[in-house]
Formats: structure tokens, C-alpha cells, sequence
């Protein structure tokens, strides 16, 4: 452990404070402001309520419709999770394990995800998915998730996946184990880490994001948390309390899930191998 | 319970590196076998090779009467003690163990059985819960040879096995191995690169070099008339002392005729070496088949010769000496009484009868 004299300590921890309130202020006002009403926040932002209230919250629910958004949300980011993490993994493990012609050029390939964002294609992919008939469907947004957390997760799975001694394997196989089963029964429950970090970074990325439902998804019944929380931007003036309710009910989901799974999610950041 | 045998095994690497070259040998029912040799020799390969972990690029191998090389590694009925025990870390020690058992859809009494009845063997009954993470060593290495045992396979594969313990584990696992072998009668095939384990447990040593066998045989065979100059001195500790020579004819008799010394081939052993007479020979004679003349039995004229101390390490049971003659440094094994000190001159003596002589050219051994 790198040992650090009181100066240096009261440096790291004047620091740490700077980093924390830039990023707990905005939820904080985020939260207190959700339990205001309109003439509230803008008379006393930075206040504690002063008269806490539910009601727009109630509100932000029905105006948005965010109980069906909740499940819109839900069911294109477990879905698209859950994919990725499956593809991505058995692409690893092929990428790490086997021996392949282009096996190098495929891998790169596959990192080229990691340095052009996908937005930059929006123009082909709206044409590719309007000839596949997926525009304003929550599968074409699943199958777009998918493929943009590809590279990421290929990359970070891939490296855990190297660090998996091979005799382990090679004891499965003679114990008995077919190729899948290696995989299903000892690969991946070694990457375990990895695995909840993909899916962690990829569920809130899927859950946050606005750019793609705006581009694809037309229809209000088929809209997500994002798209459905947008209505409260208005051309001329943003109803603030709604708005900040509204945004206050997107964030619960992912913070319990980072609240089950940060555990695994920090071991998984800090060992970066198997030992 | 099989034998093994290998024929003309070559195994080529991306179509360069030739790991093993034209092996044959054949393993008999219910042997314990060492493939040693130096790291790089190929040793590990073979092994690999039998397990079915590597393919073989030339040849033939079988396991009883079948021929296996396309046979995947599960189908060959062997289990394999990896050095670092590549146990499964997610799962408990009762798992590891099972876990070959339940792939092969065992019923669940004759898995729990078969666990039990392994973990009693090697002393783990009390670990069978844990993770081995929470395991030493010692016992690692234990649940990797339980988790061999249960399949009750046709052959056993080890690939240096005790590596990874310290001196003194590795010296009570040995006996263990050992003994568990005796116990099981199954054959088995044990890769080492450290000759005290080859000579302890092998009932055949193989010993190889470069990917080719040098010399299969018992391990006092191996040890008393060694193929090859390499396999001389590869096998014991300190190795055997190899020093340019020459065979002459002096007074009706041959001698062995160095930088330093002349002494007297013993006459079972002049035929061999007549034929080498005023040629150059590598005369070879093991530090334990020279003793400080003081306490030497049989010391005469002919097989005693001057040498100047140059170091003594003291070992507490025997010494060491490192002794110049002539210009050829020689390590001497003698008793511990020895008074010799570096930079003075003593007497040494040597056992003829227990001398080697190889080739210059060919390093095998003339006799």
C-alpha cells in the first residue's frame, strides 16, 4: 500500500470532496427539487423542500406515462443486456481460446466499435433498419444495443478470459466436458467480474440513453424512459417539477442495481484476473 | 489397468519446432514411468501427447489395444495431475471432485461414494466443503490427485506434480504418490525434470533430451551404465565427472591417461576399451566413486592420484571437493573426516571398477 504523509492525505481528500459534490449536487437538486412545486424551485433551488409533496411524482407517472415506459425500458435494456453479454462472450472465448484463420483481423475489426461511435452511421443504420422493417419496433432498438456494446465487452471479456489458466480447461476436457460445457460450466463462471461489469455499464447505458428511441421510436406506447421523460422539455418552457420528479423515477432502477451488484462490480474492476 | 505404447511419435510445432522426435516406447500394465529431462526436452509434450491435449503430428499411440489418436480426451479413460492443479476455483473441493463423475452421469450414491472413499484415502475427508482458494498447497495438490482417482481411470498422467510444493512437502508427497500407485495398480506416467524424483519413484526412468529418448531403463540401470554422456550426467547428484582422455599401453596393462592423473583400467574392461588404444576417449567417473585416500579401503598405486584442493563444502554426513588435476576441475563426494583443505595437495582415490568411457565424437558409451 502506498502510504501518504498528512499533507498529502488532506490534498487527496480536499480532491475527493471537489469530485463528489460535481457529481452528487445535480442529483441532490435533482431529488430535492422533484418534491417541490414549480413557484418552489425557482423562488429557493438549492433548498431543502419546504412543504415535501408526492404530488408530482403522481403526476410525472401519468402525464408521461411512465409506468409503460418503466416496462418499454426494461424490456430493450435486460434484453439487449443479456444478448450482448451472451454473444460477446462466446466471441471471446473463440478470439481467446481458439486458433482460427483472421482471428487477429476479426478481433480488430470487432475494436473498431471502440474507437468510431455508432452514432456517426446513424444515416446507413436508420436505412438498414428501415429495409429490415425495425424502425418504431423495440426489437430494432434491442438489436442496435446489442451491436453497439459489442466492442466494449468483447474487449473486457476477452482480457479476463485470457488470464483463465488453460489447464483448467484442459482438466475439464479430460474430466469430460464437450467444448460448451467448458465454456457454460467453467469459463464463465470465472469471469463472473467481467461479466457484471459489462452488464452493468451496458444497462445504464441503454437505460440513459435518449438518442437512439428518438431516432426510431415514434409511437408513445412503444417509447422509453428517456423519450417518455422528454415530454416535460417543452419549446418554450420546461415544467421543472415534473421534470425533475419524472427524472428522479428513472434513476431508482439503476441505482439498486448498482446497489446489489457493486460488489462484484468493484472486485471485478480492481482484479482483472483469476487467481 | 493398460499399456501404453508409443510408436515413432513425432510431434511438430506450426511446422518448425520439432518438440518430439520419432518416439517409441512401451509402457507395461500397472508401471510407473518418469519422462525426465531437462526443460525444453519434450517430456511434457509426450505427456500431452497421451492425454490427448496435443496432436500428434507422426505416428501411433495406444492406450491397451486401441489406437488413440483421434480419440478426444475424455474417451480416453486417463485422468491428469496438472503442476499448478488447475482445479475448478469456483467450485468446492466435494465438486472438483465430482465433477468428472457427474459429466459421465454417474448416480448420485456411487458419486457421493467414490468422493468419500478418495478424500479418505488422501487424508481430505475434512476439506471436501471448501474452496481451494482456502486450501495449502499440500492439500491442493491432494484434491487434484482425488479428483484423478475417483474416475478410476486406465492410466494415471502427472506433469510435474510437485513443482509447486516446498523441499520438504515434496519429499512426504513423493512417498504418498508412491504409495497410492502401489494401492491402485494402475499405469502411470509421471514427467519431472528433477532426477531425485525420476530415480525415486520410476520403476523406468526414460530420459530425454531435445525431443529425443536417450535411455529407458530401471533406475539403477540408468544410474550404473548410462547410455550416453548426457544421461551420465543428467542422473545423480553432483553429476559425473567427465574428463578428456586418452587410452594407452603401458607395462601389459591399460591405463586411462588425463592432464593430471594415469590410472589403471581394470582388465573386465580392457576388451571394450582396446580397441580406443593411444585414441581420445571422455573418461567418466562419479564423485561418489572417489574417496580421500585416508579412508579409502582399497587405495593402491595404480588407482590413486595427486589433485590440488580448491574448494570443500562440507555437508555434514559426506563433503564436497572441488579438486584441480592437471588442468580438469573434478567434484569429489568423500567422508566427512577429510582434512582436506583448499590450496593444499592431497590423494585421491578412484573406484576403476565403477569408471565410464564414452566416444568423443558419438558421446555414447563405450561400455
Amino acid at each position: 500500500m502506498l502510504k501518504l504523509c498528512k499533507r498529502e492525505k488532506i490534498i487527496v481528500y480536499i480532491l475527493l470532496v471537489i469530485y463528489s459534490s460535481i457529481i452528487l449536487i445535480p442529483f441532490f437538486m435533482t431529488i430535492m427539487n422533484s418534491f417541490k412545486s414549480m413557484r418552489e424551485i425557482f423562488l429557493l433551488p438549492f433548498s431543502l423542500p419546504s412543504h415535501p409533496s408526492f404530488r408530482n411524482f403522481i403526476d410525472a407517472w401519468h402525464q408521461a406515462n411512465m409506468g409503460n415506459a418503466y416496462l418499454n425500458s426494461a424490456l430493450i435494456a435486460f434484453t439487449s443486456v443479456i444478448g450482448t453479454t451472451f454473444i460477446s462472450s462466446l466471441f471471446a472465448y473463440a478470439i481467446s481460446r481458439y486458433r482460427f484463420p483472421f482471428r487477429r483481423q476479426l478481433y480488430m475489426y470487432s475494436m473498431l466499435g471502440l474507437a468510431f461511435p455508432a452514432r456517426l452511421a446513424i444515416i446507413p443504420v436508420f436505412l438498414m433498419m428501415k429495409s429490415l422493417g425495425l424502425i418504431d419496433t423495440r426489437l430494432g432498438l434491442i438489436i442496435i444495443y446489442i451491436s453497439v456494446g459489442i466492442p466494449f465487452s468483447v474487449f473486457l471479456l476477452k482480457n479476463f478470459i485470457d488470464g483463465v489458466p488453460l489447464e483448467i480447461e484442459e482438466a475439464a476436457r479430460i474430466d469430460g466436458a464437450s467444448a460448451w460445457m467448458i465454456f457454460w460450466r467453467i469459463v464463465l463462471p470465472l469471469i463472473r467480474p467481467a461479466l457484471a461489469i459489462v452488464a452493468i455499464v451496458r444497462f445504464v447505458g441503454v437505460w440513459n440513453d435518449f438518442f437512439f428511441p428518438l431516432i426510431f421510436i415514434n409511437t408513445r406506447s412503444k417509447a422509453t424512459i428517456t423519450l417518455a421523460v422528454s415530454i416535460f422539455f417543452g419549446e418554450y418552457s420546461n415544467t421543472w417539477n415534473l421534470l425533475f420528479a419524472s427524472l428522479t423515477l428513472a434513476i431508482i432502477p439503476i441505482l439498486i442495481l448498482f446497489l446489489i451488484f457493486s460488489k462484484q462490480f468493484i472486485s471485478g474492476m480492481t482484479k482483472g484476473a483469476i487467481k | 489397468m493398460a499399456t501404453v505404447n508409443l510408436e515413432h511419435v513425432t510431434k511438430i510445432y506450426e511446422g518448425k519446432v520439432e518438440a518430439v522426435k520419432d518416439a517409441t516406447l512401451d509402457i507395461k500394465d500397472k508401471e510407473f514411468i518418469v519422462l525426465v529431462g531437462p526443460s525444453g526436452c519434450g517430456k511434457t509434450t509426450t505427456l500431452r501427447m497421451v492425454a490427448g491435449l496435443e496432436e500428434i503430428t507422426k505416428g501411433t499411440i495406444r492406450i491397451g489395444d486401441r489406437v488413440v489418436n483421434d480419440v478426444e480426451p475424455k474417451d480416453r479413460d486417463i485422468a491428469m495431475v496438472f503442476q499448478n492443479y488447475a482445479l475448478y476455483p469456483h467450485m468446492t473441493v466435494y465438486q472438483n471432485m465430482a465433477f468428472g463423475l457427474k459429466l459421465r452421469k454417474f448416480p448420485k450414491h456411487e458419486i457421493e461414494s467414490r468422493v468419500r472413499e478418495a478424500a479418505r484415502i488422501l487424508n481430505i475427508e475434512e476439506l471436501l466443503d471448501r474452496k481451494p482458494k482456502q486450501l495449502s498447497g499440500g492439500q491442493r495438490q491432494r484434491v487434484a490427485v482425488g479428483r484423478a482417482i475417483v474416475r478410476n481411470p486406465k492410466v494415471f498422467l502427472f506433469d510435474e506434480p510437485l513443482s509447486n510444493l516446498d523441499a520438504k512437502l515434496r519429499v512426504q508427497m513423493r512417498a504418498e504418490l508412491k504409495k497410492l500407485h502401489q494401492r491402485l495398480e494402475t499405469t502411470a506416467i509421471y514427467v519431472t525434470h528433477d532426477q531425485v524424483e525420476a530415480m525415486t519413484m520410476g520403476d523406468r526412468i526414460v530420459i530425454l533430451r531435445d525431443g529425443v529418448i536417450q535411455q529407458v531403463g530401471t533406475p539403477l540401470e540408468v544410474y550404473l551404465h548410462p547410455g550416453n554422456r548426457f544421461v551420465a550426467g543428467f542422473i545423480g547428484s553432483p553429476p559425473m565427472n567427465f574428463i578428456p582422455a586418452t587410452v594407452i599401453s603401458k607395462n601389459s596393462a591399460f591405463w586411462v591417461k588425463t592432464s593430471g592423473f594415469e590410472l589403471k583400467i581394470p582388465e573386465d574392461k580392457v576388451e571394450k576399451l582396446g580397441p580406443y588404444k593411444d585414441k581420445e576417449i571422455i573418461f567418466g567417473i562419479r564423485p561418489e566413486n572417489i574417496y580421500d585416500k585416508m579412508f579409502a579401503v582399497a587405495a593402491q598405486k595404480e588407482n590413486t592420484f595427486k589433485v590440488k584442493v580448491d574448494v570443500v563444502e562440507p555437508m555434514g554426513n559426506e563433503a564436497y571437493l572441488h579438486v584441480l588435476s592437471g588442468s580438469d576441475l573434478i567434484t569429489a563426494r568423500v567422508d566427512f573426516r577429510t582434512k582436506a583443505s583448499p590450496g593444499e595437495e592431497m590423494d585421491l582415490v578412484a573406484d576403476m571398477n565403477l569408471m565410464h568411457a564414452f566416444d568423443k565424437q558419438t558421446e555414447k558409451a563405450i561400455m
